[in-house]
């Protein structure tokens, strides 16, 4: 059976430079696989090609049995791969819940009937006079996402009428997580979703993440914390300069010689001295 | 015939000559502040009338004309700088744009009020010798506007890259915070440059009005839309480009002058601007190298916590509103509410799309005219019943302005705004040149009054009825699509359209909705317009009224419905009650947009 995600000899030049050089990437489902390296790797640039938002070079890429390269990131999305952003996007004007729910939009039935030519106005008719099963939709959607950020404990639930702009740091990170969730993802793409957070939000952000794991939801993960990386994955996938340096089982990868080079610089220094959150 | 197309052509260059003097003022001010100067054409006209004030007055020679001209504009680029730019460093992009046009608008009217409308003649202070040239001839101030555009250039070209100002000024085009670290004063090098651009504008106005010999108030918004064709053609902020640019435009005027006629001349330069934005956004001598993703630009959307009117009290004011004429029996009060209420409807339209959906239109008024001119043909031309004209003409708006503005849907933040400008502009040439459906420069008269059923709407009583019955259906229908999904889609692609693609959210549809929604509401707004004035042409929508709407939109709050309302009241209401003349009215607009841009940009009721 193929992998959920498969991409193969991915490539992605800027200029003189080749930011993602002939990657293979395989995630099958259920799959937890975190991708490391040091900034400037090209690991998020990998994850704006597998998500449509940035144009490939070279390569093939296939999810859930669709060939994606070159699709519009809207489709990819439809297709069922959620992300989030490194830095955060949230929609700032939106309050928290409508962040979420903007995230469902992909499941959207009744209101966005798939008719082709008429669909457009069809949306528009239906959202304005709103027919039962629109009524219903919304309001099965507005239950659900107020689930998805009970996930969050009380970090979000009290905030669900606030506009996100008026949330710390961390809470728009985590509106954003709940955001990718609602769209009921079959793969999950999370990009640094720690960044920024203390050590017991980071904590927190682990059990997180563990859970949606233990559900049985696929993630690929870019993570800098490497402690958490080692416990949460069933692969790595090391990355420098945009080749992929070593792959396996975070024990394997941890003591690759080749790895150490690239998180210091030289040979010879022995695996525990391997830094837990490279300076950056 | 070879003969004449080599007098076009030399025409063409002596025309995109005079383009290119005000395009290297923009390019320069774009270069180092990333602004398009709206009030550049305003500038221009002010050099042109101080030029006038000193020869007339003072008897001047030129070169004396030319310096007073120089200092003068200088002080006000000054001014400009100071009011437009400075404080609003950092707003969005799109905010001192739109402080400019605010000003545009003061200067404008300044000017009118100090010299009166009409235009006058600026006697040329050149010998009259010219050298034939073809069947034309080229004549000592040509020589002059080309020598200046090309020495001015010249010095730009080198004082930007071989004085230390001009590093700096080049430093701060690349990076403004990056700059001001290394110690560069950038506020120091924005006034140089606007001083110098603004000098260059007065010195192009006054060789202008020599070389026609006229000069007007009106030829402001006309230069400034001309400079800003040639400086897109060129790609924004390259100073030879925007030479190049004007020449280019020049060209292409004249060649469409001499295919089909004089009034074509602005028909071919605004849709030249609309193939250039939307093939070469950057500009012909620039590599089409796609606008970084960068959330927030071009949306003017301060953050703010929204006034919520609880229902009861919405549906007290309606009620309020509905029960006044019942109550005071004054037609003028009512015409005046009529107008607002009719206003608002383009308001309805312009917050949905500039507020919601984040798609600031600079040319609104077109969608009305659309309407007007749809509704006025379907009920003179087929005969058909009022009430159904008014609705057709909302669905063809809808249509057609979706269709036009359609090609521009991949800009974004400024470059939107000016291909809305452009096809505005558009609109209103179309109607003057397509003769066979909408009778040209005569316009349409005698427009059946308003009528429901066939009882015609006589009374200031029915008329205001009409006009608010319908804005509060319209306004309760634009609530309803905001609480829907729509709503939220709608506002996602405003706040950041890269996340929302990568949610699903296909921006292209959601704008399509968005103006399909606004031309519709906009539609109904012209095409009442064209039955309660009986009488329309190509300017009755002018460009004034789309800045107008988009005034309102602010006062009240971008999104805000009800901000529309209580924003087109305001601006027509008020003027109204209080007797404001018409000439203080526009300087009344032009300062409330300055005001509310600075220091109120959520507007009364907060944006949403």
């Amino acid at each position: 059976m193929p992998a959920l995600l498969e991409a193969r000899g991915v490539i992605r030049r800027f200029g003189g430079l080749t930011a993602v050089d002939r990657i293979d990437l395989d995630v099958a489902e259920g799959e937890l696989v975190s991708i490391i390296g040091p900034n400037g790797a090209g690991k998020t640039t990998l994850f704006n090609l597998l998500t449509g938002l940035d144009q490939l070079d070279g390569g093939t890429i296939a999810f859930a049995g669709h060939e994606i390269a070159g699709l519009a990131p809207e489709r990819i999305a439809g297709l069922g791969m959620a992300r989030t952003f490194q830095h955060g996007r949230v929609f700032a004007n939106l309050s928290v819940l409508d962040n979420v729910l903007a995230g469902a939009h992909t499941r959207l039935r009744a209101v966005r009937p798939a008719l082709p030519l008429v669909g457009a106005v069809a949306e528009l008719m239906l959202a304005l006079v709103r027919p039962p099963a629109v009524v219903a939709e919304e309001r099965a959607l507005r239950a659900e996402a107020l689930e998805i950020l009970a996930l969050f404990g009380d970090r979000l639930v009290p905030r669900a009428d606030h506009a996100t702009h008026s949330l710390s740091y961390a809470n728009r990170r985590r509106v954003e997580i709940a955001r990718a969730l609602a769209l009921r993802p079959r793969l999950l793409l999370l990009d640094e979703p720690t960044a920024g957070m203390n050590p017991t939000e980071t904590a927190e952000m682990l059990g997180l993440v563990r859970q949606l794991k233990a559900r049985g939801l696929t993630i690929l993960l870019i993570e800098h914390k490497l402690d958490m990386v080692m416990l949460l994955s069933d692969r790595v996938v090391v990355m420098d300069d945009g080749v992929k340096l070593a792959e396996g089982p975070p024990a394997a990868v941890r003591s690759d010689p080749a790895v150490i080079e690239a998180y210091l610089g030289h040979r010879g220094v022995g695996a525990a001295a391997m830094p837990l959150e490279p300076v950056t | 015939m070879f003969g004449s197309w080599f007098d076009y052509t030399v025409n063409g260059l002596i025309i995109g000559n005079i383009y290119a003097l005000l395009a290297v003022g923009l390019a320069l001010i774009f270069g180092v502040s990333n602004l398009i100067n709206f009030a550049h054409g305003s500038v221009y006209t002010i050099g042109a009338y101080i030029g006038w004030t000193c020869i007339t007055y003072l008897h001047t020679p030129l070169p004396v004309t030319m310096l007073v001209v120089i200092a003068g504009c200088a002080l006000l680029g000054l001014a400009i700088e100071r009011i437009c730019l400075r404080p609003l460093q950092n707003a969005p992009q799109i905010a001192p744009l739109l402080a400019t046009i605010g000003i545009s608008f003061v200067l404008d009217q300044l000017v009118q009020m100090i010299f009166s409308p009409d235009p006058r003649a600026l006697p040329m202070q050149l010998p009259d010798w010219r050298i034939p040239l073809g069947r034309g001839t080229i004549g000592s101030l040509d020589l002059l506007i080309a020598a200046i555009g090309v020495a001015s250039a010249a010095v730009l070209f080198s004082f930007l890259r071989f004085t230390k100002l001009g590093w700096a000024v080049r430093a701060t085009a690349l990076d403004r915070e990056a700059a001001q670290q290394m110690g560069v004063d950038v506020n120091a090098v924005n006034r140089t440059v606007f001083a110098i651009a603004s000098a260059l504008g007065g010195i192009s106005g006054l060789l202008v009005g020599m070389y026609y010999n006229d000069i007007s108030p009106a030829m402001s918004f006309q230069a400034t839309l001309k400079g800003i064709v040639a400086q897109v053609i060129g790609g924004v902020g390259n100073v030879p480009g925007a030479i190049a640019g004007s020449l280019l435009l020049g060209l292409i005027e004249s060649w469409g002058v001499a295919l089909f006629g004089t009034s074509y001349r602005n028909l071919f330069a605004f849709l030249f601007l609309i193939l250039i934005l939307v093939l070469r956004p950057n500009g012909l001598f620039s590599s089409a190298r796609r606008h970084p993703p960068e959330p927030m630009t071009g949306t003017f959307i301060a953050p703010s916590r929204p006034f919520r009117a609880p229902r009861f009290s919405l549906a007290a004011l309606a009620g309020l509103a509905l029960a006044l004429p019942l109550v005071v029996h004054a037609p003028y009060l009512l015409q005046t509410l009529t107008n607002a209420w009719i206003y608002a409807l383009l308001a309805l339209s312009l917050t949905l799309v500039a507020g919601t959906a984040g798609q600031v239109s600079l040319g609104h008024a077109g969608l009305l005219a659309i309407g007007a001119y749809a509704s006025a043909l379907l009920a003179i031309d087929l005969g058909t019943p009022i009430v159904l004209a008014i609705l057709a003409a909302g669905l063809i708006t809808a249509v057609l302005g979706t269709a036009l503005v359609y090609p521009a849907f991949r800009l974004r933040g400024h470059y939107l705004s000016i291909a809305t400008l452009g096809i505005g502009e558009i609109v209103a040439l179309t109607i003057l040149n397509w003769e066979s459906l909408t009778r040209g420069p005569i316009g349409i008269s005698a427009i059946p009054p308003l009528s429901l059923f066939g009882l015609p709407l006589e009374s200031a009583e029915a008329i205001y009825w009409f006009a608010l019955v319908v804005v509060l259906a319209l306004a309760m229908l634009q609530t309803r699509l905001l609480r829907s999904h729509l709503g939220r889609t709608l506002r996602a692609v405003r706040d950041d359209d890269v996340a929302a693609r990568a949610y699903g959210i296909a921006p292209n549809r959601y704008k399509t909705l968005a103006f399909a929604f606004g031309g519709f509401v906009a539609g109904i707004g012209g095409a009442i317009t064209a039955h309660l004035y009986s009488y329309i042409n190509h300017e009755t929508f002018t460009s004034e009224i789309s800045i107008l709407a988009l005034t309102m939109v602010i006062l009240g709050g971008m999104g805000n419905v009800l901000g529309a309302l209580l924003g087109a009241l305001a601006l027509i209401g008020l003027p109204e009650l209080f007797r404001v003349t018409a000439e203080y009215r526009v300087l009344i607009y032009g300062v409330t947009l300055l005001l509310l841009i600075r220091f109120r940009p959520q507007g009364l009721l907060g944006t949403v």
